[in-house]
């Protein structure tokens, strides 16, 4: 056995108090859909691990209603600081079954338990923790005196992040007033399942959040129901643009959370080591299912050589296997469909001309896998540059100052995400400056906090998720305007003012 | 005896010139009785793209000035529209058939307009930014980022907005460093490029601000779906044919653009306006572990 093999380590599922069959979850209580029932299944085994309700759009009608009267007779009544208790609890809860929600998230994702015992879980808990203290403190969140919620908010969500999407999207909204209806991903709904459950033990008044599970179709019944007041997505471009279409010409407020093709920029003076580290966990974090993910590497001509060996001597170390093994760091790819798309394009970048290598590992016979890749001699025409594979291929560029650089990382209709690695603290500062991206990470790369705005530029969307301003995504300002500048000939009445506020952000 | 008097032509403004249209179009500009006031260019698609093409050519380093420049340069607007005032309460007065009064009030709130979001250049950003404290051993900021190129449509009343409205569309748009391609009031289009010509000797770099007048009806959908556009500000769209405003809004979704939807008369001044064209962009840099 060499340094590099490993016992098994698996986590225990036995935490997991699964059920066979899971509900829509509308107005506090488990009710059956009116949809096809559909299995839930393990990427990494192909083993079914529950059937899930799949609503119609009657049933989002119903949630939708559900919603909106506990918004009406209950949560818009409720204290600041009582709303702010209910979301101190939920963190807690989330805490108290961290292990639980981390395996069964793991089995359903097929992501590692590591990451999702390390980062998604806890980030969930933190995300409500934050969100708790914002909810009787709404006038200082930067709107203007005595911000209003909007009402009934409808949110989808991706696969990639399932339980730390939703607490992106529901602790803002409710610390803000707002009730929620939710859709999680139709591959990754079994940690939304649990979350409910959640809500019952924290004993939130009924129809404050609900959840309905379904595919595309059941989203889109969600987001062009006419009761709602906001929408919030998180997802592809593609998706995005057909929400904001639908959402166009409606009072509907408005974020989208959308792909990328970040650009890291590693310099010729970086700790090299330091940058190789925050390449893998760039590309490599999560299976790259990441819209952040660092997925165009921009290495100075002079370091590429160094780098492109040291980065495939550290992928070696890589182990991929079973996503409930602590010692596993690559799970399994979340759905065949995702599979075969990163298949496609790989072909592709090697069709096109650039250079493929892989992490030579053996990949279990059942499941969805697929090994970790880079790509040199890549250019900035190729497919695999520009567009968004949302798998661990890493694509590498190269430049030589730092004019080429930005140049190179700002040719993408995306602008979620940037690296810059560089010992150099002036250099760092200018480049981050001119990086049209809405997250940069500095000698780092994939960090989340929520305090901490995350979102993106250009085609990546807008609006922010995190931080006081993605409470503002949650929030209509009562007014700031201009003291008594002289009047003109329009000086507008009181209620043509407000007529005005509707911005579409 | 009266002397001879000798007539201005109106042109548009795209990147610092003051071209006549492509198209070599031009539309009669009357006064509200029909009385002749001027020819005016027709801008055309054509028109639209290369003020597209010139406010891109722009926008990086005018976002690269410094705020308290930006500030100073938004400031010489005001200065050089007080001593101006006399051919705006001219213009303004024939062209939407008001009371040199009122003329007069349109133009002091417009100057003072360019004033208040002048003082917001080196302010909004410690507004609406903040450093962030994150659970770990990072040096975060969010600052705001200017979202680009942005086109807009002045408001469109007969009355009372032909100059305000125009300058209460741009003023929040440029002040944050990004540039405007915007449509000037339809009727009376005048003193929007009587304005052009200030801001060319207001230190305003050229391209910032591109005038274009003619038909927003027209130019609109070209501007909505031009791919390098960023934004879009649809403060006068609501007068255009029923609904067609929506359509715009279709067209900017194709690429993402930010969305301001119509309001009536000149949009107020407010810091709103202001965020509604900015991008937060956060930084995370690490700290050493001492």
């Amino acid at each position: 056995m060499s340094f590099l093999e490993y016992a098994p380590a698996p986590e225990s599922t036995a935490i997991l108090n699964l059920k066979a069959e899971y509900g829509l979850f509308i107005d506090g209580e488990f009710v059956d859909g009116r949809g096809e029932v559909f299995d839930t299944i393990s990427p990494a085994t192909e083993e079914v691990i529950a059937r899930i309700a799949q609503a119609d759009a009657a049933d989002v009608d119903r949630a939708v209603a559900a919603a909106r009267r506990a918004y009406e007779t209950v949560w818009s009544r409720m204290s600041g600081s009582d709303r702010g208790k209910y979301l101190f609890r939920i963190a807690r809860l989330v805490q108290e079954r961290a292990r639980e929600l981390a395996v069964a998230e793991s089995l359903d994702n097929g992501k590692p338990i590591r990451e999702t015992r390390d980062v998604d879980v806890p980030l969930v808990a933190a995300w409500f923790f934050y969100y708790a203290g914002w909810a009787d403190k709404l006038e200082y969140a930067g709107l203007g005196p005595n911000p209003r919620a909007l009402g009934v908010a409808a949110q989808v969500i991706p696969w990639n992040f399932p339980l730390l999407m939703l607490a992106w999207k529901i602790a803002p909204a409710l610390a803000a007033g707002n009730t929620v209806v939710i859709k999680p991903a139709e591959t990754t709904s079994l940690t939304a399942m649990l979350f409910a459950e959640i809500l019952q033990q924290a004993d939130l008044p009924a129809g404050v959040v609900n959840i309905v599970t379904g595919p595309g179709s059941t989203g889109q019944a969600l987001v062009t129901h006419d009761d709602v007041n906001k929408v919030a997505f998180t997802g592809s471009t593609n998706v995005g643009r057909m929400i904001a279409r639908q959402v166009a010409g409606t009072p509907k407020k408005l974020t989208l959370e959308l792909g990328g093709k970040a650009a890291n920029i590693v310099f010729d003076d970086a700790a090299i080591d330091q940058a190789v580290e925050g390449i893998v966990n760039g590309i490599f974090f999560n299976q790259g299912h990441v819209c952040c993910a660092g997925s165009r590497l921009l290495v100075q001509e002079s370091v590429h050589d160094e780098v492109v060996d040291k980065l495939k001597h550290r992928l070696s170390t890589l182990r991929l296997g079973d996503p409930l093994d602590k010692n596993t760091d690559i799970g399994a790819i979340n759905s065949a469909a995702q599979l075969e798309r990163i298949r496609t394009l790989s072909d592709t970048g090697e069709n096109e001309g650039a250079e493929r290598w892989q992490l030579d590992c053996t990949v279990p016979d059942k499941g969805f896998w697929f090994r970790p890749t880079i790509f040199t001699r890549v250019s900035a025409a190729h497919t695999i540059a520009r567009e968004e594979i949302f798998g661990p291929v890493l694509s590498v560029l190269t430049f030589r100052t730092p004019d080429e650089a930005v140049a190179k990382a700002n040719n993408t209709p995306y602008g979620l995400s940037a690296g810059i690695w560089t010992e150099k603290a002036s250099r760092m500062l200018a480049i981050a400056d001119r990086l049209r991206a809405g997250v940069v990470w500095a000698n780092t790369f994939n960090k989340f906090d929520p305090s901490s705005p995350f979102g993106g530029y250009k085609e990546s969307g807008y609006g922010r998720e995190g931080g006081r301003q993605g409470l503002a995504a949650y929030l209509e300002s009562n007014g700031w305007e201009a003291p008594s500048l002289s009047a003109g000939a329009s000086a507008p009445s009181r209620s043509e003012k407000k007529s005005r506020k509707a911005v579409a952000k | 005896m009266s002397r001879l008097t000798v007539p201005k032509t109106y042109k548009l403004a795209i990147g610092g010139a003051f071209p006549r249209s492509e198209s070599g179009r031009t539309y009669v500009v009357t006064t509200p009785k029909g009385e002749f006031l001027a020819n005016a260019s027709l801008a055309s698609r054509k028109d639209a793209r290369d003020a597209v093409v010139a406010a891109r050519a722009a926008q990086a380093k005018w976002a690269g000035a410094t705020a308290y420049n930006r500030g100073q340069v938004l400031y010489r607007i005001a200065e050089l529209l007080e001593g101006r005032r006399a051919q705006f309460v001219d213009e303004i007065s024939r062209s939407e058939g008001v009371s040199a009064a009122a003329a007069g009030a349109q133009v002091d709130a417009t100057i003072d307009l360019w004033v208040w979001y002048a003082g917001w250049a080196d302010k909004y950003a410690q507004v609406v930014g903040n450093g962030n404290p994150v659970a770990g051993p990072y040096f975060n900021l969010s600052v705001p980022d200017p979202t680009g190129v942005v086109a807009a449509i002045a408001p469109q009343e007969r009355e009372g907005v032909s100059l305000l409205g125009l300058a209460a569309v741009v003023a929040p748009i440029v002040l944050t460093g990004n540039t405007v391609v915007v449509v000037a009031n339809e009727d009376a289009p005048l003193s929007a490029i009587s304005l052009a010509e200030v801001l060319a000797t207001s230190d305003v770099p050229g391209g910032v601000v591109n005038v274009l007048t003619g038909s927003p009806a027209e130019l609109a959908p070209w501007l909505a779906s031009h791919a390098d556009v960023n934004a879009l500000d649809l403060a006068g769209a609501g007068v255009l044919a029923s609904g067609s405003w929506v359509d715009l809004q279709l067209a900017a979704a194709e690429t993402l653009k930010r969305v301001l939807p119509p309001v009536s008369g000149a949009p107020v001044p407010s810091l709103d306006r202001i965020t509604a064209f900015v991008e937060t962009k956060t930084v995370w840099h690490t700290k050493a572990m001492l």
